[in-house]
């Protein structure tokens, strides 16, 4: 088989971080290739480089497609040679119709004006290809998920595909839906397409996969065939999960010192959490977990398992609807009904997306930091500008923030810099239990060993942390005991001594299979 | 880029650039110097006439009601809203206070008192939805507009009610006494100059000119100034001599107009509130980033309904000035003032985006239209032209900021 696609050398860096650091891939025509990797690993980011996300230039190495060398500076570029990427996120419009929808951008028109006949017989046909039995004109928005997905395959069939990259198609599909859609991957690669399937779900991957190349900290760390498997046994998943996740923890982490934890500070039971949407999908499904005074909880879990809204929906009901279930804090049925409520029962959330929800971006680190308990610097309700520099002050020395003063605007911080905003905006509020979620994600390393050494000594002054974290090394590092989070529900519980992340990966997979 | 050489106490801190300043306050200043240069451009252009006392006392006059307004439309945008009902609330409210008062024959400061709670109600109603239902302000406040609209003409039976008492009127056109010259005529026969007017105005530019120190002294205790030492005389100074210039003017005319203390006090409250109040600040965090702030612990909800509610209040206070100023209550009161009002506090500086602007940049927007109006009018520039004018201000000071911003 000849090779359709290879990419070599590739380096991308982001300010502060290598994103890709000299990676190889290289995809033989026609077969199906999966990527798979940790969150992190620079699976996406290899992507958007292939599809022209990242235009020629943002990045340094080769892309060899059909055996020419490439330049691709935007997405069309791409198309035009027919690689087609579907994101896991669908970039469907949920108001226009399903034909409307595969020829978006795309349209059969003469002069501007649309053949509706054209349009409407070539959807039907290519409708018909991917299985889809459904009207061309029925809207997208009623279509479940797993047709939604048959949409956006019509559509990068209607560009004439060669290269079919997607990514996580299955995650959010049931598993009939899941199976119809690899049956035909399969189906497509028996006419000639060719496929990048970017998955979590080891057993889906060893079902239809020829090659898995395995990410890990934005390198290629290895290529395994798995045409050349013994009949029966196919690729061993304990093997690619060595490959995802094998490195070992050096001096990342600073030390956790002797601490012992002490008293329940918070008690979850029965913790259930309905979509705010869909109100019939339980996206946290009776979560009992409790935290001590003085200890580091890990929760562990992929993308999309729900802890972030666990966390919210335990912070002042900030996420979902029907919510049931019961906190105690320090012994004490808790109430935690509102934000407000929430901080006064001393309860903090630093959120993963510290754009969106952590920090006022127009304004200056001075203003960002006491936002959450302004009353502690005024005086019946004038704010006393005084001690608020002094408080914003002390706390960009606590937490080392670099920046020209307290004036400058959080917008204009890095990533690590506006994460420590967010954090000495949570510190200064003294809460008794933290959650972070994600605290490290997309800083350097220098800034992570830095909000480690934060959250230790916040342990280590009796304080119950809860960190979400995604990045398993990061959880081993830092924590004294892990929860283990899939699909909504808790199925695992390990001391951190007793965890590793072969153990954590096969606790996620195996529940999942379980489903 | 030079460093600034100052005393220890007052300077600032090493580093800080009057250049690297200036570029980042670009639009602070650039909106202050902007009304110096129009206002000085008028009175080259029409003689002397523009900063006549009889003319200054009169565009402080006739722009009390978008002055008023603008202070309540800048909270409302700042929270990231729009009011655009205010034109119809003042005219509601006005017609209101006249068939309270000519029509019924009620006292004047029952109606007054009454007046401002009906305001206050409004805006709540509006903000009600807008707060607690998501329904975007947008709409809510265009309904607003055609809804008292039409109440003002049913009120009015489209009639036009007056006139008002007399006492009624001195809140738009009354003068505070003198209560510190004995009234008596000079030996030409002119009145003596307003004493209560020269000696209030330099009292209020001397206040003024102590906070900024003491503010500045304040800072510098935590190392915060970044202000350039010879950048804040200069504002210091402009600020204070203009006031001092402004009130001896008026002391040569009729002294200072009721409404002019008015205005006063409520940019001295309202930018004592957003500057220093914790409700001050909340409001610039929602709308800087809602999510943030809620997730913060800060009653989003309330505080846009709150805002609102104030904004009306505002508005119905601008309809009673008004009312006293036309001395009638006619069903086009009111008329298109919301656009003037936003235009106001956009020229200000203000983002559409929320969680940007200032009271006094709200202020001095107003008055940049203000001092533009009453330029081209005594220019004899057609209303036409006029209204050309005043479109193509707005947005070129819109255009500068967004560039601005885009820069830094």
């Amino acid at each position: 088989m000849s090779v359709i696609l290879e990419m070599r050398g590739i380096t991308k860096e982001f300010p502060g971080v290598k994103a890709l650091n000299d990676v190889t891939l290289s995809v033989a025509e026609g077969e199906i290739h999966a990527l798979v990797g940790e969150n992190g690993a620079g699976k996406s980011t290899l992507m958007k480089v292939l599809s022209g996300v990242y235009p020629a230039g943002s990045y340094t190495g080769d892309i060899v497609y059909d055996g020419e060398v490439r330049h691709f500076r935007k997405i069309r570029d791409t198309e035009d040679v027919g690689i087609i990427i579907i994101h896991q996120e669908l970039a469907l419009i949920p108001l226009l119709s399903v034909a409307e929808n595969i020829f978006l951008g795309n349209e059969r028109a003469r002069r501007g004006i649309i053949d509706w006949r054209e349009t409407h017989d070539r959807a039907a046909e290519l409708m018909a290809r991917v299985g889809l039995k459904e009207n061309a004109e029925t809207l997208v928005d009623d279509l479940g998920l797993g047709k939604q997905q048959l949409v956006e395959i019509a559509k990068a069939l209607s560009k004439n595909v060669r290269l079919l990259i997607l990514d996580e198609p299955t995650s959010s599909l049931n598993e009939t839906d899941s199976e119809k859609l690899l049956g035909l991957l399969l189906d497509f690669k028996a006419k000639g397409i060719t496929s990048i399937l970017i998955s979590h779900k080891l057993n889906e991957i060893s079902k239809v996969a020829d090659t898995i190349t395995v990410l890990r900290d934005g390198a290629a760390v290895a290529r395994m065939d798995c045409r050349r498997a013994e009949p029966g046994g196919g690729v061993d998943e304990d093997d690619i999960i060595r490959n995802m996740v094998g490195r070992s923890l050096e001096d990342r982490y600073p030390p956790k010192g002797d601490r012992v934890p002490g008293e329940v500070a918070m008690e979850v039971r029965n913790w259930t959490v309905h979509h705010p949407l869909h109100s019939e999908r339980r996206v946290v499904d009776h979560v009992s977990f409790h935290v001590r005074h003085g200890e580091v909880l890990g929760i562990a879990g992929l993308m999309g398992a729900g802890r972030t809204e666990l966390a919210m929906s335990l912070f002042g009901r900030s996420y979902g609807r029907d919510i049931s279930g019961t906190v105690a804090i320090n012994g004490a049925p808790a109430d935690l009904s509102t934000v407000r409520a929430a901080i006064n029962a001393g309860l903090a959330y630093a959120t993963e997306d510290r754009k969106t929800f952590g920090l006022v971006l127009d304004d200056t680190i001075r203003r960002n930091v006491p936002l959450a308990d302004l009353e502690a610097i005024a005086d019946r309700g004038i704010v006393d500008t005084h001690r608020e520099g002094e408080v914003a002050e002390t706390y960009r020395g606590r937490l080392s923030i670099k920046s020209s003063s307290i004036e400058q605007r959080t917008v204009n911080l890095s990533g690590g810099n506006q994460q420590k905003v967010v954090l000495s905006k949570w510190l200064f509020a003294d809460p008794d239990i933290l959650i972070l979620d994600e605290p490290t994600r997309g800083i350097d390393v220098g800034a992570k060993f830095e909000i480690y050494t934060v959250i230790q000594s916040l342990a280590a002054a009796g304080k119950a942390v809860i960190v979400i974290s995604s990045e398993l090394p990061e959880l081993l590092g830092i924590t004294d005991r892990l929860y283990v989070m899939n699909e909504g529900r808790f199925v695992g519980e390990m001391p951190t001594a007793e965890a590793s992340q072969e153990k954590i990966m096969a606790t996620i997979i195996r529940s999942g299979e379980r489903v | 880029m030079t460093e600034t050489t100052a005393p220890a106490s007052l300077g600032a801190k090493p580093g800080g650039s009057m250049g690297a300043f200036l570029k980042r306050h670009v639009r602070e200043y650039g909106i202050l110097i902007a009304l110096v240069v129009i206002v000085a451009f008028f009175q080259v252009a029409t003689d002397g006439i523009m900063l006549r006392p009889v003319n200054l006392t009169n565009i402080i006059l006739q722009n009390s009601y978008i002055v008023i307004m603008a202070v309540g439309m800048l909270l409302v945008i700042v929270s990231g809203h729009i009011d655009l009902s205010v034109g119809s609330v003042l005219g509601f409210v006005g017609a209101l206070a006249a068939v309270m008062i000519v029509e019924a024959g009620l006292p004047w400061p029952v109606v007054a008192v009454v007046c401002l709670a009906v305001g206050a109600l409004i805006g709540a109603a509006q903000g009600f939805w807008v707060a607690y239902f998501k329904i975007p302000s947008f709409i809510v406040t265009l309904a607003g507009m055609l809804v008292f609209k039409g109440l003002t003409l049913w009120l009015l039976a489209g009639q036009s009610v007056g006139p008002f008492p007399p006492e009624f009127r001195l809140i738009a056109s009354g003068f505070v006494p003198d209560v510190l010259s004995d009234g008596t005529l000079d030996m030409l026969g002119a009145t003596k100059i307003n004493l209560f007017s020269l000696v209030a105005g330099t009292a209020v530019a001397a206040l003024i000119a102590v906070m900024a120190v003491r503010g500045r002294m304040a800072q510098a205790r935590t190392g915060a100034v970044d202000e350039p030492f010879a950048f804040f005389i200069m504002r210091v100074a402009l600020i204070s001599g203009a006031l001092v210039y402004m009130s001896w003017l008026m002391a040569d005319f009729r002294g200072l107009p009721n409404v002019f203390i008015v205005m006063a006090l409520l940019i001295a409250v309202y930018s004592f509130v957003t500057s220093r109040t914790t409700f001050g600040r909340r409001i610039y965090a929602v709308g800087g980033n809602e999510k943030a702030a809620t997730l913060s612990g800060i009653n989003s909800k309330r505080l846009v309904f709150l805002t609102f509610a104030n904004m009306g209040m505002l508005a119905a206070l601008a309809g009673l000035v008004f009312a006293a100023r036309l001395n009638t209550a006619t069903p086009k009161a009111g008329a298109a003032f919301e656009l003037d009002v936003i235009a106001a506090v956009f020229i200000g500086g203000a983002s559409m985006a929320g969680g940007v602007g200032t009271i006094v940049g709200a202020v001095v927007g107003a008055f940049i239209m203000g001092v533009m109006n009453n330029g081209m009018s005594i220019l004899g520039i057609g209303i036409d032209y006029q209204q050309v004018i005043k479109g193509l201000v707005l947005l070129a000071a819109v255009i500068f900021d967004v560039l601005n911003k885009q820069k830094g």
